[in-house]
């Protein structure tokens, strides 16, 4: 793949994800000396030099906390997006490829899926959790994430069945599973990846979003219980800015990196979708109408998030 | 008369749907382990309630689930309430059923959700097809800033709007859905004070809105603009806005499909907005009763939440099918 291929928004889609995961990563390494547990001072003092972001409700360090908070959030965007993109795509490829009664079974199970809004059986699972730990909200975030993936997956993989090539692996033997793996993936490997991308993305806000709900982990802290206590804790009315406006931030900036991240892959792995000024680019457009279901599915799930 | 079948169809779909949700709505509660009840009714003494209220709620609720009862016999009791409407009643506001405080609740966020969705629609999709259109710094600058907007979690830019125009310029009161000691009624006072406290939670998810379908209505209008008919249009030179309308409606067509799927998402979205504001909606009620273990109320607003969201739905499938000839002649096709 040559360079030239990636735009100016890849890099940086790129530079965003990469400093939020050095922040969380690194951060706790580089910063020691604080932790969770560690009490600097009252209840929302403004920042300064021991406390660089203030102090939260309890008086824990703000700048500390973002950075644990920030690390757990990506660990349940990475567990939750590989096991959703998982079950997603062994849903979509089965289906899409297998056909007939098997694919309309499994894609009668993910339209009702997809049918009931994703919070509701997120809060009925969380709920009948007794406690939650990053890696539990993670799996409940991934159980109810996949059915979009999976038909998105299913119409690429029905595509790809009535290639030649399979005909020829079928004659020479293989079987359902290495034709799958073999011959089947591979033509889907780049979308797999901006499904990945984009089912991080998806993870981390459902975790903010159920934390908001009083839902989130039940040990350490995420950006979405920072959230959850601010505003518990009425920080917005009484003007203490450095204990939501941080994780906000931080929020937003994961959610965008990740979203641009996933449309500058697009036009990195579909040049149709490139787009210059003035004459070429209609020349271009012209011969590109076929793609439209394509980015409508990627636009669509792209709002999901 | 394939239309009729086409709507039958889409019924079928989300009563399927609303079955299975009903029976997640039966079965988790009953996965807790232990009794649910012991252990909502335990957690409400360390809340301080008295010894009789608790026997009267567990009684109450032992006989409503019928908790000694086969599962399947306890499902049909379920099915059987539900039937009748009745949601159960509060744990923690005891006598009073969870009905009534969804009733309370919906309209508010009734009246908050559809005009935001409706015109957050309409004016994103006109913004898309304006920037897929003009291109140059117009398109760049609009599709930069809602791939941005719709990127941000619709609670951060509640937060926000929250904290710049209620706390450092209060222009706008700064959460719930009437002032303080005003109570709901019919009057013109009370209007005006309840919409100046619509303002900020109706601002904070139209912008997402508009930003989700402006980014969305861009690609399916650049993909018109190569068209034929485009093409020959500009030929016979015809003005720029009658151009803009004929791609405008061929392009509607999927974002009005693409907001069938977003629906659930902005619901969501919406109903943890409520929180931040502290709007008296659906959302603060779950939101209450989460943090109360109120599980009868839970239970009530996630039905209703999926009622809600299969209803628009329901409501966005048969626009459809009266727009597009095409869906109407195939019976639609899944």
């Amino acid at each position: 793949m040559k360079l030239s291929r990636f735009t100016s928004r890849f890099y940086v889609a790129l530079g965003i994800v990469f400093l939020v995961a050095f922040f969380g990563t690194l951060g706790p390494l580089l910063f020691t000396g604080k932790d969770l547990t560690t009490v600097v001072g009252g209840l929302y003092d403004a920042p300064s030099g021991k406390a660089w972001l203030g102090t939260d409700n309890l008086g824990h360090d703000v700048f500390t906390y973002l950075m644990y908070g920030t690390r757990s959030s990506l660990i349940v965007g990475v567990i939750s997006g590989l096991i959703a993109t998982f079950i997603g795509v062994v849903v979509g490829t089965v289906a899409g490829y297998v056909g007939g009664a098997v694919e309309e079974t499994l894609m009668a199970a993910t339209n009702i899926m997809l049918a009931i809004p994703q919070i509701v059986v997120l809060v009925l699972i969380s709920v009948a959790l007794d406690s939650r730990s990053v890696t539990s909200v993670a799996i409940v975030i991934a159980v109810t994430s996949w059915p979009w993936t999976a038909r998105a997956v299913r119409a690429q993989a029905s595509s790809v069945r009535t290639r030649e090539h399979l005909d020829i692996a079928r004659l020479s033997g293989a079987n359902t599973v290495s034709i799958i793996v073999f011959d089947v993936l591979p033509y889907m490997l780049s979308y797999v990846v901006m499904v990945f991308v984009l089912q991080i993305s998806i993870a981390i806000l459902s975790e903010a979003a159920l934390s908001l709900l009083g839902l989130g982990p039940s040990e350490g802290t995420s950006l979405g219980l920072m959230l959850h206590w601010a505003l518990a804790w009425e920080s917005v009315r009484n003007s203490a800015w450095w204990a939501f406006v941080p994780p906000t931030i931080m929020l937003t900036m994961v959610a965008f990196g990740f979203l641009l991240l996933q449309s500058s892959l697009d036009e990195v792995f579909n040049p149709r979708l490139r787009r210059d000024s003035g004459r070429k680019r209609r020349k271009r457009i012209a011969s590109a109408r076929t793609a439209a279901e394509a980015a409508e599915a990627a636009t669509t799930s792209g709002s999901g998030a | 008369m394939s239309f009729t079948r086409y709507l039958v169809r889409k019924l079928a779909w989300s009563a399927g749907a609303l079955a299975v949700a009903v029976f997640l709505n039966f079965l988790l509660p009953r996965l807790i382990p232990g009794n649910p009840i012991d252990a909502i009714v335990s957690s409400l003494g360390r809340g301080g309630a008295e010894a009789g209220t608790l026997k009267a709620v567990k009684e109450a609720y032992t006989e409503a689930f019928g908790l000694d009862k086969s599962m399947v016999e306890q499902f049909f009791i379920y099915v059987n309430n539900l039937l009748h409407g009745d949601l159960g009643k509060s744990f923690t506001t005891y006598p009073q059923t969870v009905g009534d405080l969804i009733g309370e609740a919906l309209p508010w966020t009734i009246a908050l959700q559809l005009p935001a969705i409706l015109i957050g629609w309409i004016v994103g999709n006109i913004l898309g097809a304006l920037a897929a259109y003009k291109s140059g710094w117009f398109d760049r600058g609009a599709f930069i800033s809602s791939l941005f907007v719709s990127s941000v979690p619709y609670y951060c830019v509640a937060i926000l709007l929250l904290y710049v125009f209620a706390v450092v310029f209060p222009v706008l009161p700064p959460g719930g859905g009437y002032s303080f000691g005003t109570t709901p009624e019919w009057t013109s006072a009370f209007a005006a004070d309840a919409l100046e406290h619509y303002w900020l939670p109706f601002l904070s998810l139209l912008v997402v809105f508009i930003g989700g379908q402006a980014v969305g209505m861009r690609s399916m209008a650049i993909y018109e603009l190569g068209s034929d008919y485009v093409n020959y249009s500009r030929g016979m030179g015809l003005r720029d806005s009658k151009i803009v309308r004929y791609i405008f409606r061929n392009a509607m067509l999927p974002q009005i499909t693409g907001l069938a799927i977003s629906i659930a998402t902005m619901v969501s979205g919406a109903v943890i907005t409520e929180i931040v504001f502290s709007y008296p909606g659906v959302g603060t009620l779950l939101f209450n009763a989460i943090s109360q273990t109120d599980y009868p109320v839970i239970s009530g607003v996630t039905l209703i939440l999926t009622v809600m969201v299969l209803a628009a739905n329901f409501l966005v499938d048969i626009a459809c099918g009266i727009i597009d000839p095409r869906i109407r002649a195939a019976g639609g096709v899944e």
